[in-house]
């Protein structure tokens, strides 16, 4: 078990145990970058042809976590938050400054080539197909260049083939793709050498929902199914509902919070949200609970059922106001994150 | 198909998408090569003195450097690896199983290849037929050149492939790598034929690693170095092709180190 450091309180236990077999573990790892700096304007840059300010900007201040075969875990954090630079660091693309680090038993950017070999990564911003070459022959080089046999081939990229319903897609060049078509192609081209680790770098972010359905649903399936370890980079708060059982929140370099989604809800906040639909336009308040939204008929409080028991204060409100409907629930994910967000800034 | 096969394949199938590009540069090679004769031709003309190369050879030389102009480093870098690091797509290419290196070089080759296939067969053709490009005097001739021009890819490879490297302290690949393409534009001969630099300059332009690209190749096709010196010529070739593959990888091993992926 790895301590981690609360955003208030103790260091508390949370994560999963480390073993021999994860996929994934990272101790202290450290990563700072050197940014040059120049001051606005043409002064600035003509200060700049002589002499060059740097800042050293840390990345990552010391982030420890272990991965367990077949977790789907959600790894998030505000931008630049040092979500996409752990990525980097784990798939060896960079290397860090200081700090332990094994992906698969290897150290990432020592036996880069070995390792990428049974990795798999999306990064959501970028394309790794070529950009003027029909998909199918992108897929084709890549098995090329993977080294996978022509049977194994065949029958991975099918079944991708199959389950992101790319058939239609294949002829066309990269660059006629949508965005939506384009990820799911992507998503393949990760796949083909069947890895067992996939990483996925903000895979959703600009897709409309039904394109977010079908990559939430396949790397479900892949997750569930196959037992692809994932590690899911992400701003999309439903994304992490809808997948990922264990979630590690990352802010200004550190690891904030890092457990259940239900842990993460009781660290942050104990609250809950009655949201009531009434019969007749009432002004609603009561002593224990706060009146945080009003939309029409719909009122939503906020109470602490600490504080006070649920079923006192909806009977207490159905007493005094004729209601229609009423549930409990709780608050959110993103006001949750926003919440840790905001502890974290200095 | 290997890896690296693969890579240069997709390169080479990309480029032959540009075939206005190719059509345009075969217009535009041709009519300076017309310009280049005549100039040569007025030269000729004029004078009496002995001159290096006579006028046929030169005019021969000028076909073959409008044919194979686009193998020597035109670029100050490959454009696509300078995409590649401005924009951070660099990450993508080091995700691949495969040496950073390796694959920036044969991609240039893959490149400079697709581009000199779709201009040079045209320009052998119509040159060859009507514009004076004369066939190689034997086929030991012949022999010496491919061996020479085999020299003449690593070595223009290893040399775009370095400044490819340096893009990754510039980022945007513009500054003193521009020189390079100028000097091996002037030093390879493809402005002037090498044989008509002053004396004194020769032992220079001889040790250089631009001569290799364009004159060592060129002259053994025309005989104008017999074909005898054909293997020291092609080690001189290897040689310079193997210092610059040296440099170029100690760089990028530093260069990874200290990489930072532009746009997170």
């Amino acid at each position: 078990m790895f301590p981690v450091k609360g955003i208030s309180g103790p260091p508390v236990q949370v994560g999963g145990g480390c073993s021999l077999l994860s996929p994934i573990v990272v101790e202290n790892l450290v990563k700072t970058f050197r940014v040059a700096e120049r001051e606005p304007g043409m002064w600035g840059a003509v200060r700049g042809l002589v002499r060059r300010r740097h800042r050293r900007v840390r990345a990552l201040g010391g982030i420890s976590f272990a991965v367990e075969p077949g977790e789907l875990v959600g790894y998030i954090g505000p931008n630049g938050a040092g979500k996409s630079t752990t990525v980097k660091v784990l798939s060896g693309i960079l290397v860090p400054d200081s700090g332990r680090c094994e992906v698969l038993g290897r150290v990432p950017w020592r036996e880069r080539i070995a390792l990428v070999r049974q990795l798999g990564v999306v990064f959501g911003q970028r394309t790794q197909l070529w950009w003027d070459l029909p998909v199918i022959e992108s897929f084709d080089l890549l098995r090329a260049i993977y080294r996978v046999s022509e049977r194994d081939h065949i029958r991975a990229r099918d079944e991708l083939i199959a389950l992101l319903d790319l058939a239609p897609l294949l002829d066309v060049p990269v660059r006629q793709l949508s965005l939506g078509q384009r990820m799911r192609c992507d998503l393949a081209a990760a796949l083909l050498h069947s890895p067992k680790l996939l990483f996925l770098d903000e895979p959703t972010i600009g897709l409309d929902a039904v394109s977010k359905l079908a990559v939430r649903d396949f790397v479900r399936r892949l997750n569930r199914e196959r037992g692809v370890t994932v590690i899911l980079t992400t701003h999309d708060m439903d994304d992490i509902e809808a997948l990922c059982t264990r979630v590690i929140v990352i802010g200004e370099g550190r690891i904030l919070s890092d457990g259940t989604l239900d842990d993460l809800r009781r660290r942050v906040t104990t609250e809950r949200w009655l949201i009531v639909d009434l019969l007749e336009d009432d002004e609603v308040s009561d002593a224990q609970a706060t009146v945080i939204s009003r939309e029409g008929s719909r009122v939503c409080l906020r109470f602490d059922p600490e504080e006070v028991a649920p079923a006192a204060l909806i009977a207490r409100i159905t007493a005094r106001h004729a209601v229609r409907d009423l549930f409990v629930e709780n608050p959110p994910i993103e006001e949750i994150i926003a919440r840790m967000y905001r502890g974290a800034a200095p | 198909m290997s890896a690296y096969g693969a890579v240069i394949s997709a390169r080479f199938r990309m480029h032959l998408q540009y075939r206005a590009a190719a059509a345009a540069g075969f217009g535009t090679q041709l009519f300076w090569g017309v310009i280049r004769i005549l100039i040569f031709g007025a030269f000729y003309r004029s004078t009496t003195a002995h001159q290096p190369m006579t006028y046929p050879q030169v005019v021969t030389y000028i076909w073959l450097s409008q044919a194979l102009m686009r193998l020597i480093p035109w670029y100050a870098g490959d454009p696509d690896v300078r995409a590649a690091i401005r924009t951070g797509a660099v990450a993508y290419e080091l995700l691949r199983p495969v040496d950073l290196y390796w694959t920036w070089f044969v991609r240039i080759i893959g490149a400079s290849l697709a581009e000199t296939a779709l201009r040079a067969i045209p320009m052998f053709l119509v040159a060859g037929l009507f514009l004076g490009l004369q066939a190689p005097p034997s086929w030991a001739s012949a022999g010496a050149w491919g061996l020479a021009m085999i020299g003449v890819v690593l070595l223009a490879g290893a040399m775009v492939t370095l400044l490819s490297v340096t893009m990754m302290w510039t980022i945007s690949g513009e500054g003193v790598t521009y020189i390079v393409p100028t000097l091996a534009i002037v030093f390879s001969g493809l402005i002037v034929p090498l044989p008509f630099f002053p004396d004194w300059a020769q032992p220079i332009l001889n040790v250089l690693p631009f001569r290799g690209m364009l004159d060592i190749p060129f002259r053994l096709y025309m005989g104008h170095i017999p074909s005898g010196q054909a293997l020291p010529l092609f080690a001189q070739q290897m040689a310079w092709a193997v210092a610059l593959i040296v440099i170029g990888r100690l760089l990028l091993a530093r260069g990874t180190r200290r990489l930072v992926v532009q746009g997170g």
